[in-house]
C-alpha cells in the first residue's frame, strides 16, 4: 500500500492508493462492470464502521432514548451497532448517555481506559455535552469531554433516537474516512498518541484534577470587552 | 385524628420534664409541627409510633433544613416630650438582636393501620458548627435510614444510633455540606457560553477581562475581512 505524500484531512475524499489515479467515479463504473477494486484500509474500514459494538451502559434520560434506539421502531440493528456489551473489553462505542456527576466521573475514565483501540466516544444530549441544565450543579461534570476525547457530540435534552442513529451514522462516516498508515493515520495504529487517560480521584471539594488540560481546553473568552 | 395540640398535651403528660413546642407554620399549607426536645425525642417518637390512637407506623420523608445566623432589626415607635412644650416627637429606635443559627431535621409521619397523617415532627441542633448531633429515629422507623444518611451527607447532622452513618450522595473524601446556605460550590467555570449574574461574576475571575475595545475607525466603509 502506498503512503500518501502529503497528509491531508480524512474527511476529504481520496485518491484510491492501490489503483493509481483512478477517480471514484471511475471505480464506480469498474464495480458497474463486476470488477471490485478495493484496497485493505478501505474494506477494513468499511467493516468494523459496519459492527461497532457500543459499551452497555446509561446514566441517566438519555440512556433511555439510547434503548429505544435499540427497539424496533428505530432499529440501531441496522447499521450494526445493535450488539451492546457489557464488558468495556468488547466494546468499540462508548455512548455516553446522560449526567456525569463528579462522583461517577473517574468510573466513566476508568471504563474508558479499558476499553482496547480501536475506541470512540459519543457525548449524546447536553449533560454528556456541558453539564445541560446541571452545568451550575456542584455536583455535576461539565462535560465529560473533560477528560477523555469526544468524536461525535449529540446535542438534545434528550436527543430523539433518530439524532442518536444520525450520530452513529457520522461515526461510521469518520471511521471510514480514517488513514492506517502516513502521518494523518488514525489513533489506534500509532503509537505516539496514548488511549489511556488519568483518572480524576476524589478531593476535598472537587475532582483532582477537575479537568484533564491535555484533553480540554476552555474556549477564548466569551466575557465582552469593557465599554468606554 | 387528634390535633397537635392534643398530641403535645398528651406527650407532655406522658413525658414530664421534655421539652415539646407547637410550630405554626403561617403560610397557606398551615403544616403546623411538632419541635421535639432531643433528649427524650427517641422515646416520644416510640411513644407516637406505639400509641394505640395514633399508631403513626410510617415515617414517609425525613428531610433536612439550614437556619444560618441571622440578625434581627427590631424597630420600636416612642414618643418623646418635646422640652420646649412643643408636639411629642416620635423616635424609632432600633435595637438589632442575633439569632444564633440552627439545622433542623423534619419527619412526616403517617399511620398505614389507622390511614391517618401526616404528623410532622422536627428536632433542632445547638447550633450549626458543633452540637450537630441529633438522635437518630432509624430504630424506629427504618425507613429514616437513607434518608438520615442523606441529611447527613448534605446538612452534616450527625445522628446518634444510626447503624450506618456514612455520606450516601458525595463521596467518602468529601468535606462540605452542600446543602447548607453557606456553602461554596467549587470553582469550575472556566467555560461558560451564556455568562449573566452569578455565574458572570464567577466566570470573569477565569476571564481576565480583555482591555477596552479600541475606538470604532471613523472611516465609514466597512473595511474588508481577512
Amino acid at each position: 500500500m502506498s503512503t500518501p505524500a502529503t497528509p491531508s484531512p480524512a474527511s476529504a475524499p481520496q485518491p484510491f492508493p492501490a489503483a493509481g489515479n483512478l477517480s471514484d467515479a471511475e471505480r464506480e463504473e469498474l464495480r458497474r462492470h463486476g470488477i471490485l477494486l478495493t484496497s485493505l484500509e478501505e474494506l477494513y474500514n468499511w467493516g468494523r464502521s459496519n459492527s461497532i459494538w457500543p459499551l452497555q451502559f446509561g446514566l441517566a434520560c438519555c440512556a433511555i432514548e439510547m434503548i429505544a434506539a435499540a427497539t424496533a421502531r428505530f432499529d440501531i440493528a441496522r447499521f450494526g451497532a445493535e450488539i451492546f456489551r457489557p464488558s468495556p473489553r468488547q466494546a468499540d462505542l462508548m455512548i455516553v448517555s446522560g449526567t456525569v456527576t463528579k462522583k461517577m466521573a473517574p468510573q466513566v475514565v476508568r471504563l474508558w481506559n479499558q476499553m482496547p483501540e480501536p475506541k470512540y466516544c459519543i457525548a449524546m444530549g447536553a449533560c454528556a455535552i456541558s453539564g445541560g441544565p446541571f452545568k451550575q450543579g456542584y455536583n455535576v461534570l461539565k462535560g465529560i469531554d473533560r477528560f477523555i476525547p469526544v468524536d461525535i457530540y449529540i446535542p438534545g435534552c434528550p436527543p430523539r433516537p433518530e439524532a442518536l442513529l444520525n450520530g452513529l451514522i457520522q461515526l461510521q462516516a469518520q471511521i471510514k474516512g480514517e488513514r492506517l498508515t502516513g502521518p494523518g493515520a488514525a489513533r489506534h495504529v500509532r503509537s505516539d498518541v496514548t488511549s489511556e487517560f488519568p483518572v480524576p480521584e476524589y478531593g476535598e471539594h472537587d475532582l483532582s484534577p477537575p479537568k484533564n488540560p491535555a484533553v480540554w481546553q476552555p474556549a477564548p473568552s466569551l466575557v465582552r470587552p469593557t465599554k468606554v | 385524628m387528634e390535633s397537635l395540640e392534643q398530641i403535645r398535651d398528651r406527650l407532655l403528660a406522658r413525658f414530664p420534664g421534655a421539652s415539646v413546642t407547637l410550630v405554626i407554620n403561617p403560610g397557606a399549607a398551615a403544616e403546623h409541627s411538632l419541635l421535639l426536645g432531643a433528649a427524650h425525642a427517641v422515646e416520644m417518637a416510640r411513644f407516637l409510633r406505639d400509641d394505640p390512637a395514633l399508631q403513626l407506623d410510617y415515617c414517609s420523608n425525613a428531610t433536612g433544613l439550614d437556619w444560618p445566623d441571622k440578625e434581627i432589626v427590631e424597630t420600636k415607635k416612642l414618643s418623646v416630650a418635646d422640652p420646649a412644650g412643643g408636639p411629642a416627637k416620635i423616635v424609632e429606635e432600633k435595637t438589632k438582636r442575633f439569632e444564633p443559627g440552627y439545622l433542623e431535621a423534619v419527619y412526616h409521619l403517617y399511620s398505614m393501620a389507622l390511614r391517618h397523617g401526616p404528623v410532622i415532627i422536627r428536632l433542632r441542633t445547638g447550633n450549626r458548627t458543633d452540637q450537630v448531633t441529633l438522635p437518630s429515629f432509624t430504630p424506629i422507623w427504618r425507613s429514616c435510614d437513607f434518608q438520615e444518611r442523606e441529611i447527613f451527607d448534605l446538612f452534616g447532622i450527625v445522628f446518634a444510633g444510626h447503624p450506618d452513618l456514612r455520606r450516601i450522595l458525595m463521596w467518602d473524601e468529601f468535606k462540605d455540606h452542600p446543602m447548607r446556605k453557606d456553602y461554596v460550590d467549587p470553582d469550575d467555570y472556566e467555560w461558560e457560553p451564556t455568562p449573566h449574574d452569578r455565574v458572570l461574576e464567577r466566570a470573569k475571575a477565569h476571564y481576565p477581562v480583555p482591555p477596552p475595545a479600541p475606538a470604532a475607525p471613523v472611516s465609514p466603509t466597512p473595511e474588508a475581512k481577512p
